[in-house]
């Protein structure tokens, strides 16, 4: 049954009324959703035509008289058990649907998800790691195991029809079966701050064999950059260094290879080195307009750390998709200065 | 010679019986109080109405290219707060309310028209407050304020748009305590409880909601600005706390609220309808209980809000089914508002028009509503841009209609002038419009799954997004006409006379305006309401002005 | 004047009725975490002080006892004995608030309050023990129940000086002779609203201090 709505599907290639169905349950649920559609549709066209034609058949005209009408209990009874019983099968059916969602398998393959501000991260069972991207095989169960690091998040793939709100201090799950490789949105649905639009990534489905080959060749331990954005979140550097606009201390998009000004009047470039010294000892170079309160991590990163810290700041020199412009670093008075695109 | 229009305007009346702007500010006729929350509710819809605009201009493209995210986050927050707390909850409650319960039962005033006056200077503290942190920074917690973000994350002004909604809440409470109050011990000799309008009957509803549930959105945002401020830990998991039970507190009082928000816009069409179709409504009973029925059961259903918030499958369960009965009131009135047409003798008024519009978008509203009650479709379409379309056609396409609806039909005893009859259907059709090209598109934005509260989005979603863009210029176009013809006809409108729709009801015995004690001498109430049949069709209400 | 009657009395009726939406919020919030977190907030229970706490209990409800008797003695015109129990209600109500002072200056003394300086002390913890690495969430859950306190119990001390403002006010009126026994509606009312706060610390008392002080873990 579910089946059958795929004919409907390709109808709406060049004006889709609604996503990719890519798991198991995702067809349940757009039947549900069409039938809904069809009821609401018949409900309306019900009650708009009789509104139509009662107001238009018994509209004011010389010398006719309202007809007194106080009730009819009969109709009153009648047209509240009935929609009730509507309801009532609506609400079942969404219940199993809900059911069958919220029931993950026996021997599903497990993922761990953390949120956080602004990024998902996610670990495979074999110990493979992923920022923002979930590679999965194909047909086969996976059962996402969530937490958020610092305020409720929720993870959302709207091809599978899923979503579960991820909060902190505790776990939740969801799971589904992929039917269809291809790659598909995920996206944060529950507000969760300045980038909370940012938060998104993708799904990427394979074939089985294919995802084998992922899961023991590179991809599987992310980029330096990857990881350093990563890291750079996870020693919370993002509370003070946003991205889009000026902190407590200076925004980083862009910096990498720039001229910077410094509180004592210097004005220095930007490199490698600048990077690297700002993290193990940043009261060495304050950035004009900034206070010297950046903590000092010398001893908590080791050099690999450092490396993929810095190939992160460079990374910033070209803004994601979708956002803006990057924004001018330096003191804060340029902050009024930033370029629209 | 005396002419008509001279002998109104020489009428002494409640807007004329005493000049000066501290006979206003120190009144306490429940009529000039009305006015004066008109006035101010009016400003909040306007600052609430730009940031839409803003939002939906952010919106014409896929990237954040006009105002930076975090201002993108406070203007959905605060166009949430200032619409919800300081336009919608206190609109028609507090104007049209205020303005007719008194009249619709014979009594001079309210019970306690100090503590009436008290409430306008309460949500003007809480406003004045609100628009301080407006304009020193705003909030961008989301209207939600969920935590921890909202207690522990956020830079922004929490506490004191947390506060500023607090202290509004207390003018909710002290209008609804007056409301129940009059209604019980005020009604004239005669009118009993089944003869009230049904005007009454939603007033009093939304007035025992706002008694019961208000209270505690204040405790618990008074707990959100205590955990802020003395660094408490009640809602954050890091200190011991659980950001469910914000969720449950919240929405315990949120979900009665938007009850609040379209019980009074349907008490106005109950009154519009069998006006325009010179009948008595279809099942008077019903509808009055069903008034009743959606205030007890909208209070057991707040957690519709958190399926997938991490309750347990059987508490979603019972929630799902109980928001489903919690439909069946509603549906009722739509179809006895529909049967009070039959065989009646209906005429196309600005009121009526409105009267349509909000039934025609109210079933839509609703209908949608089932979807998202639904609990395997709710986990798809949550947190999406189809609840944003189910709740717009609701709060506006619903309660802004009624209220526009009620203005206009009414307008003409408040103010004692015509409005234009063309203009105000002219502006009801570009609302209409407006209204259904702005918000329909999200419905299918939502399916498709942008989700909501987001400042850029992926670049499919744009078509949509420009439709939706555009349709709310036109929607902003029909907000302006009646500020501006309602204005116009305080001077220039033709006098409207007693009772020019001939409508049933105490409030249209008196004169237009009323004077300031509203009857010369208390009624007698003898009839049931809504006595159509004995009342003759008015032939001089000439709808061509 | 009977309908006046009625309507202030109705008034003040669906005003209480607000108010124990408002209080029931807090009782709430505080009943699902004293549910999952019996032992962390039997430690807090314990803490405090159950003499003072039982003092005030006593103090309040004298206080009724004389707002009830002032209502009395208005209804037999006997205004001389009113404006005394009027008096001594107020009495009661600030000796309450000064104990409540008291209270709270020890639970400063002895680091209970919420935030940095927050600790237990070993006698705190006595009869009850707790893992070294589930400590911090034990403290974190503890400090719930601190913060619920202060919230609940501060709360409840800003009504009191609410009512006792309002008790000023009455008993002032009531020395110029306005109430006698045609007419005692404030009394009544102005009795209604101190009864509610004295209702709401019966409740509080038990809660907070009372149940559960000795639980092992």
């Amino acid at each position: 049954m579910a089946r059958g709505t795929a004919g409907l599907i390709t109808m709406f290639d060049n004006f889709p009324l609604w996503p990719a169905q890519s798991s198991t349950y995702a067809g349940n649920v757009d039947l549900l959703y069409i039938f809904l559609v069809l009821l609401s549709l018949f409900t309306c066209a019900a009650i708009f035509i009789t509104i139509f034609v009662f107001s238009t058949k018994y509209r004011r005209r010389h010398g006719r008289l309202p007809e007194p009408i106080e009730g009819s209990t009969f109709l009153e009874v009648t047209w509240s058990i009935i929609p009730l019983g509507v309801f009532l099968v609506i609400f079942v059916w969404g219940a199993i649907i809900y059911f069958q969602e919220r029931t993950p398998p026996q021997g599903a393959t497990e993922v761990y998800v953390v949120g956080k501000q602004w990024m998902w991260k996610l670990q495979h069972q074999e110990g493979v790691r992923e920022i923002n991207e979930l590679h999965i095989p194909v047909g086969h169960d996976i059962k996402l195991i969530m937490t958020s690091q610092d305020v409720i998040h929720s993870f959302y793939i709207p091809a599978f029809r899923i979503k579960q709100d991820v909060l902190p201090g505790r776990y939740t799950t969801a799971w589904f079966r992929a039917t269809k490789a291809g790659t598909y949105h995920l996206f944060c649905s529950q507000y969760c701050g300045t980038q909370h639009s940012g938060m998104i990534g993708q799904i990427v489905v394979m074939e089985p064999a294919e995802y084998q080959a992922w899961l023991t060749t590179g991809g599987s331990f992310g980029s330096l950059a990857a990881n350093g954005a990563a890291l750079f979140a996870q020693l919370g550097c993002p509370t003070c260094h946003q991205t889009e606009s000026q902190g407590r201390g200076p925004s980083l998009g862009g910096v990498y290879g720039r001229p910077v000004q410094l509180e004592d009047g210097r004005t220095i470039t930007a490199d490698e080195n600048y990077i690297r010294e700002s993290v193990v000892s940043p009261s060495a170079k304050v950035v004009s307009g900034f206070k010297p309160i950046m903590p000092v991590f010398q001893g908590l990163v080791n050099e690999e750390q450092l490396n993929e810290l810095v190939a992160y700041v460079k990374s910033l020199n070209q803004p994601p998709a979708g956002t803006a412009g990057s924004t001018l670093m330096a003191s804060p008075v340029t902050q009024s200065q930033e370029p629209k695109e | 010679m005396a002419t008509t229009a001279n002998l109104t305007a020489e009428r002494e009346n409640y807007l004329n019986r005493e000049y000066g702007v501290s006979s206003w500010l120190l009144t306490v006729d429940h009529k000039r109080i009305a006015l004066l929350y008109l006035a101010s509710i009016t400003f909040f819809f306007f600052v609430g109405g730009l940031f839409a605009l803003l939002i939906r201009l952010e919106l014409l493209t896929p990237a954040g290219d006009l105002v930076m995210a975090d201002t993108y986050n406070k203007l959905f927050t605060m166009h949430g707060q200032i619409m919800v707390f300081f336009f919608l909850i206190p609109s028609i409650p507090a104007t049209l309310g205020n303005f007719l319960v008194p009249m619709m039962i014979g009594a001079k005033d309210l019970a306690f028209p100090r503590i009436n006056l008290l409430s306008w200077y309460l949500y003007i503290i809480a406003g004045t407050l609100m628009m301080h942190c407006v304009l020193t920074g705003g909030v961008d917690t989301g209207w939600t304020f969920y935590t921890p973000f909202s207690t522990a994350f956020s830079n922004t002004k929490v506490i004191e748009a947390g506060l500023a909604i607090f202290i509004n809440g207390f003018s909710s409470i002290l209008t609804g305590l007056n409301f129940v109050v009059t209604v019980h011990r005020m009604r004239a000799p005669g009118m009993t409880w089944s003869r009230l309008p049904l005007f009454i009957w939603s007033t009093y509803a939304t007035s025992v909601i706002f008694l019961l549930g208000t209270p505690v959105i204040a405790i618990t945002l008074l707990l959100v600005v205590f955990e802020r401020a003395f660094n408490l830990g009640i809602f954050d998991p890091n200190r011991g706390g659980d950001p469910l039970l914000f969720q449950h507190l919240f929405w315990f009082y949120s979900h009665p609220a938007v009850y609040i928000m379209i019980l009074p816009a349907m008490g106005v069409v109950s009154e519009i309808v069998p006006c325009f179709s010179r009948k008595r409504v279809f099942g008077y009973h019903f509808i009055a209980m069903s008034s009743i029925a959606i205030a007890v059961f909208g209070f057991l259903v707040w957690a519709h809000h958190m399926f997938v918030a991490g309750i347990s499958l059987y508490s979603a369960l019972v929630f799902s089914a109980l928001s489903y009965l919690v439909a069946v009131p509603s549906a009722v009135k739509v179809f006895n508002w529909t049967a009070t047409m039959y065989k009646g003798s209906v005429t196309f008024s600005t009121p009526m028009l409105y009267a349509f519009g909000f039934i025609g978008l109210f079933t839509i509203g609703g209908l949608t509503g089932l979807f998202l009650a639904a609990l395997g479709l709710d986990v798809h379409v949550h947190d999406t841009y189809f609840v944003i379309a189910h709740f717009h056609y609701i709060m506006v396409g619903g309660a802004v209609m009624g209220f526009l609806g009620g203005m206009h039909f009414w307008w003409p005893k408040i103010s004692g002038k015509l409005y234009p009859e063309a203009w105000g259907r002219l502006a009801a059709a570009i609302v209409f419009i407006g209204f259904n090209l702005t918000f329909f598109p999200q419905f299918i934005l939502g399916y498709m799954g942008m989700p909501r509260r987001y400042w850029q989005y992926p670049p499919e979603f744009q078509v949509l997004n420009v439709l939706s863009t555009a349709g709310s210029t036109i929607l902003a176009v029909g907000y302006i006409l009646p500020m501006v013809y309602f204005t116009w006809s305080l001077r220039y409108g033709k006098p409207a006379g007693d009772n020019p729709w001939g409508a049933s009801g105490l409030e249209w015995q008196t004169q237009s305006p009323p004077t300031t004690f509203n009857f010369d001498q208390t009624p007698i109430v003898t009839r049931e309401a809504y006595d159509y049949e004995n009342m003759p069709l008015p032939e001089e209400v000439s709808l061509e002005r | 004047m009977e309908q006046q009657k009625h309507a202030a009395s109705l008034g003040m009726w669906l005003f209480l009725a607000t108010e124990l939406m408002f209080f029931g919020g807090m009782f709430c919030a505080y009943l699902i975490y004293r549910y999952s977190y019996p032992v962390e907030f039997g430690v807090g229970s314990r803490t405090l002080n159950l003499p003072l706490g039982a003092a005030n209990t006593a103090v309040l409800i004298c206080s009724s006892l004389t707002v009830a008797l002032a209502i009395r003695a208005a209804q037999m015109a006997k205004r001389t004995l009113m404006v005394v129990l009027l008096l001594l209600t107020m009495v009661f109500g600030l000796t309450f608030l000064v104990i409540k002072g008291f209270e709270w200056a020890e639970k400063y003394e002895k680091h209970h309050i919420p935030g940095a300086s927050f600790q237990l002390s070993a006698e705190d913890m006595k009869g009850v023990s707790v893992d070294p690495e589930n400590m911090q969430d034990f403290q974190q859950r503890t400090q719930t129940f601190y913060s619920l306190y202060f919230a609940m119990t501060g709360l409840h001390a800003l009504h009191m000086i609410i009512g006792v403002g309002l008790f000023l006010y009455l008993t002032y009126a009531g020395w110029k002779g306005q109430y006698g026994p045609g007419y005692y509606t404030p009394l009544e009312n102005g009795g209604l609203y101190w009864h509610f706060v004295d209702i709401v610390w019966i409740y509080l008392f038990p809660l907070l201090y009372l149940i559960d002080r000795n639980l092992q873990k």
